[in-house]
């Protein structure tokens, strides 16, 4: 098995759906940054039968909203002097802009260039938004 | 709701007494940006204007406008907001209105976006059916034809839904269904869904009836295939309430027989009327004069 030492200070980000912990690495930015992180993919959970993980030795500001959208179901862990501060829960934005895209050729943010698209979340159960453009549906 | 009803209040006032009403838009200038073709509606818009006494500026294509060399919709209102005081505007895109909104610093009427919603022909609607069925609460509504595209039927379905005790009948193909975004906002129990008008008509209170468009369409033999499949004859009209009221957006091709329209149920021009009333009302309220 694959040795990914523990961190002294920083975030663990956990229970990521196997697949989406690049998308989610890409997405902070991490290849970027200076100070260790870890992308560990494919590890096996009781749970999820496989699930990615994601190490990052230091304490940086996340945007949950974002995380959120790409995976609900991941968790976030805090660790400062080795230990565990905070475990942090994650939500489904209200309002997530610029990131959906519609999936109705009609609409008009398909054509109109420098247009953010703007979804309203309708249904967290089902994790289903609402283009405020077109009201066209879109599920994660 | 509060504001649909001042909205047709006023209508009534203006139609009660209309010549208190014909210069109180002076010096307002309306600009109506249409890019799709709409005769009807344009119409109905300037008109309204012009006998509020204000003036109309605009284009009825986008072929004939700086649209052609690639404007966006922002930099579009952006600019007519420099010259107008209140703008409408008829899109094929769905969502094109809300973004005109977003960056107009005028107010901008929805005058149709694609198969999405037509607003003002909801609020004409309501205001012949407040007007001729004396309420809009407790109606039995069928709604009749192309409810998949049709803009109209969903924009009417969204605004009868906040009234008291009404029922919705869908009498359309299976092919040309009322969307699912729409029918979860009804309670399950006020609506059925069916394909035979003959077997519902004697039920309702009112008859909606709606084009097929081609210009809905990407394909036209499924245009062709579904064009025509409900066509209101005299006969049909038989079982039908003696005080039904038979409603269309206008234009129709071939859903309503031209023999219907000497029957007395039959509202359809009357409803174009009341369209022009309903957008003086709207425009004049829009623009503080009311």
């Amino acid at each position: 098995m694959l040795e990914i030492t523990g961190i002294h200070r920083g975030i663990v980000i956990d229970h990521i759906k196997a697949g989406l912990g690049y998308k989610i690495f890409k997405e902070l930015k991490l290849q970027d940054v200076a100070y260790p992180t870890a992308l560990i993919r494919n590890v096996h959970s009781n749970k999820l039968g496989k699930k990615d993980l994601i190490k990052i030795d230091n304490v940086i500001d996340l945007n949950l909203n974002v995380l959120g959208l790409i995976d609900p179901n991941l968790t976030i862990t805090i660790i400062e002097n080795g230990q565990v501060i905070e475990k942090k829960q994650i939500k489904l934005p209200e309002t997530v802009v610029g990131i959906l895209s519609c999936k109705n050729p009609r609409c008009i943010t398909t054509t109109e260039h420098n247009v953010d698209t703007t979804f309203h979340l309708v249904n967290p159960q089902t994790k289903e938004y609402r283009c405020e453009f077109c009201n066209t549906r879109a599920k994660l | 709701m509060e504001e649909q009803e001042e909205i047709f209040t006023l209508a009534d006032q203006i139609m009660a007494n209309e010549g208190q009403y014909l210069d109180i838009c002076r010096g307002k200038l309306l600009s109506t940006l249409f890019y799709e073709p709409s005769t009807r509606t344009r119409f109905s818009f300037e008109a309204a204007m012009l006998r509020l006494g204000g003036q109309v500026v605009g284009f009825s294509e986008p072929n004939s406008s700086s649209v052609s060399k690639g404007e966006s919709i922002a930099d579009t209102i952006r600019t007519v907001g420099c010259y107008a005081d209140i703008a409408v505007i008829r899109h094929p895109k769905e969502g094109a209105p809300k973004l005109a909104s977003k960056n107009a610093n005028i107010p901008v009427i929805n005058a149709g976006d694609g198969g999405h919603q037509h607003p003002t022909q909801t609020l004409t609607d309501l205001l012949t059916i407040r007007s001729l069925k004396k309420s809009i609460n407790h109606q039995v509504i069928g709604l009749c034809g192309d409810l998949k595209f049709g803009r109209t039927a969903h924009s009417l379905v969204k605004a009868l839904n906040k009234y008291e005790n009404i029922r919705f009948i869908f009498i359309s193909p299976i092919e040309l269904t009322i969307p699912e975004y729409i029918l979860e906002d009804l309670d399950p129990g006020s609506y059925t869904l069916t394909d035979n008008l003959d077997e519902v008509i004697d039920q309702l209170d009112i008859l909606y009836m709606t084009r097929i468009q081609k210009e809905r369409f990407f394909n036209e033999e499924e245009y062709l295939r579904l064009k025509g499949y409900y066509i209101l004859t005299k006969d049909k009209l038989a079982t039908a309430k003696e005080d039904m009221i038979v409603m269309h957006p206008l234009p129709r091709v071939d859903e309503i027989c031209s023999d219907v329209d000497d029957d007395p149920r039959a509202v359809y021009f009357k409803q174009a009327k009341f369209g022009m009333y309903v957008r003086m009302a709207l425009i004049l309220k829009l623009l503080g004069g009311a």
